[in-house]
């Protein structure tokens, strides 16, 4: 199911990042990045591996600082706020890693009580069971409760880990890789999942990925990163159908092979 | 807040060896200083410091009785030759009290923590650190660095006194062991005999060296892991690290204790 695109100059932009610079030594990973998140929108980045797709994320939430560059989440800059006002802003974004990150030392349950019990100490012990609950049930895994990480499956680790990611209610959701390393099967179900999670939370979502099929399936808007700059944005058509060799490049990568 | 762009090496472009140095110092005084301010600020994570206190007295008790109990019977017996020499073996009780606690209980609880306790720690943190989980607990707003750096230095110093002064109490059982069989010494009095020759002095000298020791383990576990590279090398060096370092820096604390404590012994 593809979506349609949510682009629209009067909406609200919850994400805005201007200009970006980036680099790890000699090595320049983003070079002047421009993009939004507008509010409600599912969108997806593009790029090959190592282009700093994941770089990109890492900056917004604040794990990376930028060398040149404005980001700004929510109304409020990254790199110029303090560090509790980043756990404050951390609250209302989500972040989902690519290795899923569960704490391996605790069972689901636990898992997803971590940032609950922290951040909503008002909580009783019932709302925090029923929250857990009820968020267990949004990515249907209610039966793994009392699981440890080690005894699931790569899917469900995933489904745990956007689980995790949700108990907080976010209103952005940004998703590294979330179809790496899955069968199409279940690539399928973590596509729909992101679809639902937009649905039922009303989130708006980043989701870096190359693999093409999920940008189709979940993303409203698709932005190509190449060499460090947002080259191509629009819809799945706009951008693959621009007859530009790279994203054909990339398109005939994916579904010829 | 943890991120690769505040380690020493990306902070300026291809530093030299002895900028890296003193840039990694650097580095440790910021990480200890934290630990302070964190520790000091709520929220509080008491749970987790009693949580940690255990399984650090949990993991090293075994070990600590077995050599504690060995320490006390071998030092006892090694001794016994060279006082009855000059017919004091009446006084083994004492010796053992002073030795075990000014300096072996002490010293031999830190280096078995320093390995046991040392060494999990830093491999804990170190592949927590390479699977993302620090990460993790960083984009839930949760600060990582006071849930599992603050707790466990906290529970590494608060366990060390007490690791130590049962260290003291086994060690005292070997001795009595040997002395009971040697020179037929009834239980009362060996523990009368050894405790009045032990002064405040003393316990003060083996609670700081302990506390010491403890804050040691756990900081440098600590650091290890948390700043490990990445990749599964990264957690075994992280591991390493932490035993080898603190190791080495309890025997450094030692010295320094006891020419400070040294001073007040006449």
């Amino acid at each position: 199911m593809q979506q349609k695109e949510l682009t629209d100059t009067n909406r609200e932009k919850v994400i805005e990042i201007k200009g970006l610079n980036k680099s790890f030594g000699d090595m320049k990973v983003l070079s002047s990045a421009n993009l939004d998140l507008i509010k409600g929108e599912n969108l997806v980045v593009l790029g090959k591996s190592g282009s700093g797709k994941s770089v990109l994320i890492k900056i917004i939430i604040g794990l990376l600082k930028p060398d040149i560059g404005m980001v700004n989440v929510l109304g409020k800059t990254v790199d110029q706020i303090t560090y509790k006002e980043l756990l404050k802003l951390r609250l209302r974004v989500g972040f989902s890693f690519q290795s899923s990150a569960l704490y391996d030392s605790m069972t689901v349950k636990q898992n997803l009580e971590f940032p609950l019990i922290r951040n909503q100490r008002s909580l009783t012990k019932l709302e925090t069971e029923k929250r857990i609950d009820e968020m267990l049930d949004a990515v249907g895994l209610l039966k793994t409760l009392n699981q440890m990480p080690s005894e699931l499956s790569g899917g469900q680790r995933k489904r745990i880990g956007i689980a995790r990611t949700l108990i907080l209610q976010p209103e952005i959701m940004l998703y590294d890789e979330p179809s790496a390393g899955l069968d199409p099967i279940t690539c399928i179900e973590i596509n729909k999942l992101i679809n639902d999670v937009q649905e039922r939370f009303h989130t708006s979502a980043i989701i870096i990925t190359h693999d093409l099929t999920c940008a189709k399936e979940v993303g409203n808007r698709i932005a190509m990163l190449v060499d460090g700059h947002f080259e191509r944005q629009g819809t799945f058509e706009k951008v693959f159908n621009s007859g530009d060799e790279q994203a054909q490049a990339f398109y005939n990568y994916n579904f010829i092979q | 807040m943890k991120t690769s762009d505040h380690s020493p090496k990306s902070a300026i472009k291809q530093p030299g060896k002895i900028a890296v140095w003193f840039l990694t110092i650097y580095d440790i005084y910021r990480f200890i200083i934290r630990f302070f301010k964190e520790a000091l600020l709520p929220p509080y994570e008491f749970k987790e410091v009693m949580r940690q206190c255990y399984e650090i007295g949990y993991r090293s008790v075994l070990l600590i009785s077995t050599t504690g109990f060995i320490t006390g019977l071998v030092f006892t017996k090694q001794s016994r030759p060279s006082l009855s020499e000059f017919g004091a073996t009446s006084w083994l009780p004492s010796l053992v009290g002073i030795a075990l606690l000014r300096t072996l209980a002490p010293l031999l609880t830190g280096l078995i923590a320093a390995g046991k306790v040392g060494s999990s720690i830093g491999a804990e943190l170190g592949s927590m650190n390479v699977t993302e989980q620090i990460d993790a607990m960083e984009v839930s707003a949760t600060n990582p660095f006071k849930y599992l750096v603050v707790t466990r230095v906290l529970a590494a110093t608060i366990t060390m006194p007490i690791l130590a002064f049962y260290t003291v109490m086994i060690g005292m059982l070997g001795s009595l062991l040997n002395v009971s069989i040697n020179e037929g010494t009834s239980a009362s009095a060996f523990f009368q005999s050894s405790l009045e020759s032990i002064t405040f002095l003393d316990i003060t000298a083996s609670t700081t060296k302990a506390i010491l020791f403890g804050f040691t383990i756990g900081m440098v576990g600590c650091y290890q892991g948390y700043n490990s590279s990445k990749g599964t090398e990264g957690v075994g060096k992280a591991a390493n690290a932490s035993v080898v370092i603190a190791m080495f820096l309890i025997f450094v604390e030692e010295v320094v204790c006891v020419q400070f404590f040294s001073f007040f012994i006449t």
